[in-house]
């Protein structure tokens, strides 16, 4: 049953996505969802976070509760899902 | 209408870099060029090219965070917009990593080489991309072993007339090509040298690690491609090959770039060596050219420098523009754009202190 949960987008994204907001909320029962749900108000984020795989893309870290998240982690109510850049880059 | 009024009024020098897509933007007399950039979000951009017809600047290209995409400009760079909408193999295979490579084919189909190694094509100005799943499916492809850049696909020569035909190069599996639109695709290496295989087995099937794949001016027929392992050139659009390298200070080297008009008429930028630090010999560069198909070469050098050059000159960072006479380019793995305004014989810098240049490419504009 999805349930509104709050999310934090890194800068780095929203800049690919003008308009989009650095927090919002959503519904959405798991992180695969919550992506799905994403990308539904901003065509081609799911692809920016996640690959055809599916997994969330290696140096893409998302936390949920401040906890190291999968697609298939659940989304209580309320939860707080953190979607930052990992360390990467040369 | 005199030589003048029919030269454009504008050219821009398209540069995929490490760190994003930077334009020079020059005048008609190719003396003054601004820099622009970096756009496409500084992303690592590894080919970038522009629709003649229509000026609109595609970029492919991908990022370490958020992965591979294709951008999009219709104002010359002011703006953009990015998509991989379809760009992406089925679930459960490696994903896409990076977009390596862009074609323009004349029924306007733009089709983009990944890795690892596909192709890929929007039929919808890249909007959204469709896999050309005729490549994947050859029986060579489990076969198929990476270059040091990784399973690429790298260079998409379309046929000028014939949407239906089609070469694509891969590191390092070699030159495939269609005749059917993509359905299938034939390997096309007869010819070419693999060193790094055993002495009886150095001229397979496939396997070939094919570094630069170029159609001659108004001869489809005619392909020249740089190979990890020799020079070569083609009349039969691939089905046999036959070496060039004779006269040129090495077998090895990344670039090639066909003259717009003449079809004897060919550029490429030999290194040192694979093994020996793949730089241009003796740390003196050069452009070499061929007016007579192969047969007979020339070493450019005046305006290059000729002491301690010590650098390299990637697959797709050679390029020629479509004016009279030809412009030709190139950028360096340090980051240096040159380039000559009278078919190579004088060289001048118009840019450097770039990040790596991984591929040029020109559009020359009109009113």
């Amino acid at each position: 049953m999805s349930a509104p949960v709050r999310v934090s987008l890194p800068a780095a994204l929203i800049a690919l996505f003008p308009g989009a907001p650095r927090e919002l909320e959503l519904s959405a029962a798991t992180i695969a969802e919550a992506l799905g749900a994403l990308d539904q108000r901003f065509p081609g984020m799911r692809d920016r976070l996640a690959d055809s795989t599916p997994r969330i893309r290696r140096h893409i870290n998302i936390f949920v509760n401040g906890e190291r998240a999968s697609l298939e982690t659940p989304l209580a109510p309320g939860a707080e899902v953190l979607v930052m850049t990992a360390i990467s880059g040369g | 209408m005199d030589e003048e009024t029919r030269m454009p009024d504008r050219l821009l020098v398209l540069l995929g870099t490490k760190k994003g897509l930077f334009i020079l933007d020059g005048d008609r007399a190719r003396r003054s060029f601004a820099l622009r950039g970096p756009f496409c979000a500084a992303w690592p951009i590894g080919h970038a090219i522009a629709d003649p017809a229509t000026g609109t600047i595609y970029a492919g290209g991908g990022n370490a965070w958020f992965g591979p995409a294709v951008w999009k400009s219709d104002d010359l760079g002011a703006s953009w917009t990015h998509s991989s909408q379809g760009l992406a193999y089925p679930a459960g295979e490696e994903a896409v990593k990076s977009v390596w490579s862009l074609a323009l084919a004349p029924d306007g189909t733009l089709y983009a080489g990944v890795e690892p190694a596909g192709l890929f094509a929007s039929h919808d100005r890249g909007a959204t991309w469709q896999h050309v799943s005729g490549l994947s499916a050859h029986p060579s492809r489990p076969h198929w072993n990476p270059g040091g850049g990784g399973l690429i696909l790298h260079a998409i020569v379309p046929h000028p007339a014939d949407p239906a035909r089609l070469h694509v190069a891969i590191s390092a599996a070699g030159v495939f090509a269609t005749t059917d639109g993509g359905a299938s695709f034939e390997p096309r290496n007869r010819g070419t040298r693999a060193d790094f295989f055993p002495e009886d087995r150095r001229y397979p099937e496939v396997g070939q690690c094919v570094h630069s794949l170029v159609m001659a001016a108004g001869l489809p027929e005619r392909l020249y491609q740089q190979n990890h392992c020799g020079m070569y050139r083609s009349d039969d659009a691939g089905l046999s090959w036959h070496s060039i390298e004779q006269g040129l200070p090495s077998s090895f080297g990344f670039p090639a770039a066909a003259h717009p008009r003449d079809p004897d008429t060919l550029y490429f930028v030999p290194l040192n060596g694979a093994l020996e630090g793949r730089y241009v010999p003796e740390g003196r560069a050069a452009v070499w050219r061929t007016r007579d198909g192969g047969t007979h070469w020339q070493a450019l050098r005046q305006g290059l420098p000729q002491q301690n050059a010590f650098f390299g000159v990637l697959r797709q960072a050679l390029a020629t523009d479509p004016l009279t006479p030809a412009g030709v380019y190139f950028g360096t793995g340090s980051g240096e754009l040159f380039a000559s305004a009278d078919e190579g014989e004088t060289w001048s810098s118009l840019a450097r202190h770039l990040p790596a240049i991984h591929s040029v490419e020109t559009l020359a504009l009109s009113g």
